[in-house]
């Protein structure tokens, strides 16, 4: 009898396979391989295999390419299209984090406010003519600045209810856009006021190994400790009166889930600019294809976000001379895709 | 005699330092008791129920927890304690119904930990127990309400608390879901259980209860058992409108039922 309850509480369960878990994991990785051979640049495909036969498993193929080809895919491809699988990998991450915090499945990992702080701290950065990194430094400290500052506007009598917490975003998203314009407002429009307009478009141009060095350590803990979470979301969601009843301390998870994602996202937007759209289509599209379980549902949007990342980052390098900024591609996709998974789940709620 | 499992003693509480919703309550819950809270719309009952699992701290007096006062408890310790369900409850994501009895586990797992197998095991046996298993697979924003509340009851179940508390289990419920209800939780309280629970049917109590606690405006009115409470004064008093009781056979059984009376 005990070994007949077993199974039938396995045959119950649904399961993502193996196999399934592979094919997930195959495709952003095989997509970041296939990113090292795209580019305006022409390198033939042999070239790059043996570039990175030479650097990285230590062949000793003859050198036949010029110097520019291995310093394009080494210091070039690479790095950005690993910048890509990280920051795809985590603003989706944070998003279905978000999306289970606030019991809502449509909620942006912009909610309470990184993504308006972090713009409004470029542009300052970019007015005052810093050099890069006090650039990105400032937009990931006002990112962080925003949210402390929503965080503690929504902190009443020792509890953070989730209304409080999206009400506060609101304004403190709403207070840094008022800001930023005033920035492009007085900031010289011949230069400056471009400069501020691109980096909001988003862009993953310019990453060098450095950026990715400093971004790696902080975006991996934080979406580790998420992972790691994964099942006291699911009873999160619940809603916080139950949640506490069940044991869980919410006041400590919550604050735990609002410091990695706000690490993740304002690193993410430190380097890339505001990438919208992520953070929300591929949390809802996994939530389609492995279900509402958070268990599964944290390593699945991990792994599709990274791939879905990483692809339209290809595309933005390859469909125009001039490369379209990430952040236009990543709307222009995401909006209709979601409109359709809005229609296709009636808002997510079966 | 055993130590009391629940101990209320002078206590008052309120939402702000003007209003006090009630005070000086005093109660006692032992062992296997099944308290029903009776009392009209805003006289505190679920503020009450709230109070009893720390969610809300008093303004004055103690509850002691098996001897122990609750203000020392953690809340992962609560939870193995005292269980609740509460009226009405419905879940953003469609989790399975599984899934939701899982959760009852969570006070278990440390901060970090997912439900092992035997966990999952654990959930389901409950759910077949309670004749809800084939429930299991369906998803928990799809099944009716009284299945929910049976979903609800499961998870709680699989917390092991030695007191469960209910808020308004059957409202919301049609005559068939409530009987569902009140039987499992009947049977819960022949089980063993320690059990209080709020109601706005006072025919409930003479179906489950064992006690009584007639909560009126500003303080308690009655409490004791069954029939020394369920009287048509204390009844009258509580509502502040005429109640009658009748009897009537059935060919199982005296049954009891009341009913106010108005034009």
């Amino acid at each position: 009898m005990a070994l007949k309850k077993k199974m039938e509480s396995e045959v119950i369960e649904k399961r993502i396979s193996a196999w399934q878990w592979l094919l997930m994991a195959i495709i952003p990785l095989s997509l970041l391989f296939l990113s090292l051979f795209l580019g305006r640049y022409v390198i033939p495909p042999k070239q790059v295999f043996q570039i990175l036969g030479n650097k990285l498993l230590g062949f000793h193929f003859i050198p036949t390419w010029t110097s520019s080809a291995e310093t394009v895919i080494l210091q070039v491809r690479l790095p950005r299209a690993i910048m890509a699988a990280l920051v795809g990998a985590g603003l989706s991450m944070s998003g279905s984090a978000f999306q289970g915090m606030f019991q809502n499945p449509l909620v942006s990992p912009f909610i309470l406010g990184v993504s308006a702080g972090a713009s409004f701290g470029a542009a300052v950065g970019l007015v005052l003519e810093l050099p890069v990194l006090a650039v990105q430094g400032l937009a990931f400290l006002f990112g962080i600045l925003a949210v402390g500052i929503a965080y503690f506007l929504a902190h009443i009598y020792k509890a953070t209810p989730i209304l409080m917490l999206v009400l506060s975003g609101m304004v403190v998203s709403a207070f840094f856009q008022a800001m930023l314009s005033l920035i492009k407002f007085i900031a010289d429009d011949e230069e400056k006021l471009p400069a501020i307009t691109f980096w909001l478009m988003g862009s993953l141009g310019s990453i060098k190994v450095k950026d990715l060095a400093i971004a790696v350590v902080p975006i991996s803990i934080s979406m580790a400790i998420l992972f790691l979470l994964r099942w006291k979301l699911n009873v999160l969601s619940m809603g916080d009166r139950e949640s506490r009843s069940l044991g869980v301390n919410n006041e400590l998870i919550k604050a735990v889930i609002i410091i990695t994602t706000t690490v993740i996202t304002s690193v993410a937007v430190a380097f890339s600019g505001i990438i919208g759209w992520v953070g929300q289509v591929i949390p809802h599209f996994c939530r389609m294809i492995v279900g509402p379980d958070h268990r599964v549902l944290i390593p699945a949007t991990m792994l599709v976000g990274a791939a879905y990342l990483i692809l339209i980052d290809n595309f933005c390098r390859l469909l125009t001379a001039n490369e379209i900024p990430l952040g236009i591609l990543t709307a222009v996709v995401g909006a209709p895709v979601f409109a359709y998974l809005l229609r296709k789940t009636k808002g997510g709620w079966n | 005699m055993t130590q009391p499992k629940i101990v209320i003693q002078n206590a008052s509480f309120g939402y702000n330092d003007q209003h006090l919703v009630w005070e000086n309550i005093n109660i006692q819950v032992n062992e296997r008791d099944c308290l029903c809270l009776l009392g009209p719309n805003g006289s505190g009952k679920t503020t009450l129920l709230n109070c009893m699992n720390g969610t809300f701290p008093l303004k004055n007096g103690t509850i002691l927890i098996n001897g122990k006062n609750i203000k020392s408890y953690s809340i992962g310790e609560m939870a193995k304690t005292i269980g609740i369900v509460y009226q009405e409850h419905s879940a953003p994501f469609p989790y399975s119904s599984l899934e939701v009895v899982r959760m009852g586990r969570t006070p278990y797992l440390g901060m970090f930990e997912t439900p092992s197998k035997e966990d999952t095991e654990l959930a389901y046996s409950i759910m077949q127990d309670l004749g809800i298993g084939h429930l299991a697979a369906k998803s928990y924003t799809q099944i009716s309400g009284g299945e929910r509340q049976l979903v609800l009851i499961a998870r709680t179940l699989c917390q092991e608390p030695e007191i469960i508390l209910f808020d308004e289990p059957t409202s919301h419920l049609d005559f068939k879901n409530q009987a569902m209800v009140l039987r499992t939780i009947k049977r819960l309280s022949n089980n063993g259980m320690t059990i209080v629970m709020t109601s706005h049917f006072p025919n409930h109590v003479w179906k489950i209860g064992t006690h009584v606690a007639m909560l009126g405006f500003n303080g308690m009115v009655m409490q004791g058992t069954v029939d020394e409470v369920m009287t048509e004064k204390y009844l009258t008093e509580t509502y502040k409108v005429e109640v009658k009781i009748y009897e009537t056979e059935t060919d199982k059984a005296k049954l009891r039922y009341c009913e106010p009376i108005f034009e």
